[in-house]
């Protein structure tokens, strides 16, 4: 099991130069629920997104992780979040496996990386990760983020370049990863992806939230 | 720490393995320079004079644009990012990657050693196990700042450019000692038992400066907004 969190925006707020690119939103979230953030391209949900994960300061108003404030404690919340965003952090010149094992390494992490790499669907490929597709890219990011089994989990435009079964994949990990327990976070345009995984959802208009409500079965 | 430093210095080397253009580009870099410095020397003679400049002159200029390629391999795809956020010790990738940089660069040092030597026509007449100390506290001298300035300009715009402007200058110091000290141990006799350990002393200092610094300003660079 993993430890999902309650997580709290209060006001939260970013912007890039004198853009606002979250304009003050507030919500709650309970462990173990499932929200997906829609809105257009530059609405803030990557931006939200990256906020949770601490990538980025809030510049208005605060996050909370089970009552903590987040930037406070980044460095005791960072290892129960893990997000699978556009970049993927991988290492072109590495295999898929040995981005694992350097990965795994970090973390402390133990697992059986060949069967990690096979239920990605990247069994048996030691070519360097620079040759690989975008889709494979971001399998391997997927595989990277299954090790890590974090208790909230942030996936930004997680269907993007992947096939069918690639996004199936998707669908199965999140889903199992809030089976056992994970808050998930999800910013897709995939909606009917998304129900899969999440039942409820808030959109994003411009950095400010519109609606909030669950997902429509 | 220490076992996340270790993962910080294994993908630093695997990589290097994999990818070896770094290591093979200073070595280069450094022997084209020793080579035309050396062709360009009036005598023989007068190349000797300065062979431990233009080393470590070479070494210093190959290593910036050596820190600035590390860097935009952990910027192209986040990784640098992701390393913050897995999360990883600031301090263990600081360590890990001066440390792999050391090595690298001490790897270069050896390499060079024997052409800097024939093109001089000259020989290590001092102490081996001192010279060695040189090499290493030098190219030590050379990795911490680089690693800390790196991070500076690969943030920045024009990482290229602006990672020799900042770094440069502040290695004047490392510069001065590793160069006077490298050609004492060569030259041998009473001048190097005198006053290369009055260098040596100075290349300590500056490492003991740098490299306890960088692990704090690494952090507050690392985490900057």
């Amino acid at each position: 099991m993993v430890q999902g969190a309650d997580i709290t925006f209060e006001n939260v707020a970013r912007r890039f130069g004198r853009r606002w690119a979250v304009a003050g939103v507030s919500f709650a979230v309970k462990a173990g629920e499932g929200v997906a953030l829609t809105g257009h391209n530059g609405s803030g949900k990557s931006t939200l997104l990256r906020c949770l994960a601490t990538a980025l300061k809030v510049h208005h108003g605060r996050i909370l992780v089970d009552g903590q404030p987040l930037w406070d404690n980044r460095h005791t919340l960072r290892p129960r979040i893990c997000m699978l965003s556009h970049a993927g952090a991988l290492y072109d010149d590495l295999s898929g496996e040995e981005n694992l094992r350097v990965w795994a390494r970090l973390g402390g992490h133990t697992g059986d990386l060949p069967a990690l790499l096979d239920r990605v669907g990247l069994a048996g490929r030691k070519e360097p990760v620079r040759t690989y597709s975008a889709g494979m890219r971001r399998r391997l990011a997927l595989a990277r983020l299954i090790l890590h089994q974090p208790g909230v989990v942030l996936l930004d435009e997680p269907y993007t370049a992947l096939d069918a079964k690639g996004r199936a994949l998707v669908t199965e990990v999140a889903t199992a990863l809030r089976a056992e327990g994970a808050t998930v976070f999800m910013a897709t345009h995939l909606m009917d992806y998304a129900r899969h995984v999440c039942d409820r959802r808030i959109e994003l208009l411009d950095g400010e939230m519109v609606s909030d409500g669950e997902v429509p079965r | 720490m220490i076992r996340q430093l270790g993962g910080i210095l294994y993908k630093e080397l695997l990589t290097e393995l994999r990818q070896p253009a770094r290591v093979s580009g200073i070595f280069f870099f450094g022997l084209t320079l020793v080579l035309l410095v050396g062709i360009a020397a009036p005598s023989t003679r007068a190349f000797e004079q300065f062979a431990a400049a233009t080393l470590w002159l070479g070494l210093t200029l190959a290593s910036t644009r050596s820190l600035d390629q590390s860097y935009a391999v952990e910027l192209e795809h986040g990784a640098l990012e992701g390393l913050v956020l897995w999360p990883v010790d600031p301090r263990a990738i600081f360590y890990g990657k001066a440390i792999a940089t050391t090595l690298m660069l001490f790897c270069v040092c050896i390499g060079l050693t024997p052409f800097l030597l024939a093109m001089a026509d000259a020989s290590v007449e001092g102490s081996i196990p001192m010279f060695l100390a040189f090499l290493v506290l030098g190219c030590a001298g050379l990795a911490a700042p680089g690693t800390l300035f790196g991070l500076i300009a690969g943030q920045a715009r024009g990482s290229s450019v602006l990672l020799p402007l900042l770094l440069i200058p502040l290695l004047v110091p490392m510069l001065l000692a590793g160069a006077r000290g490298t050609m004492l141990i060569m030259q041998g006799g009473p001048g190097a038992e005198m006053e290369a350990p009055g260098w040596l002393q100075l290349l300590v200092l500056f490492n003991v400066l740098h490299w306890s610094l960088g692990g704090v300003f690494f952090s507050v660079v690392l985490e900057s907004d």
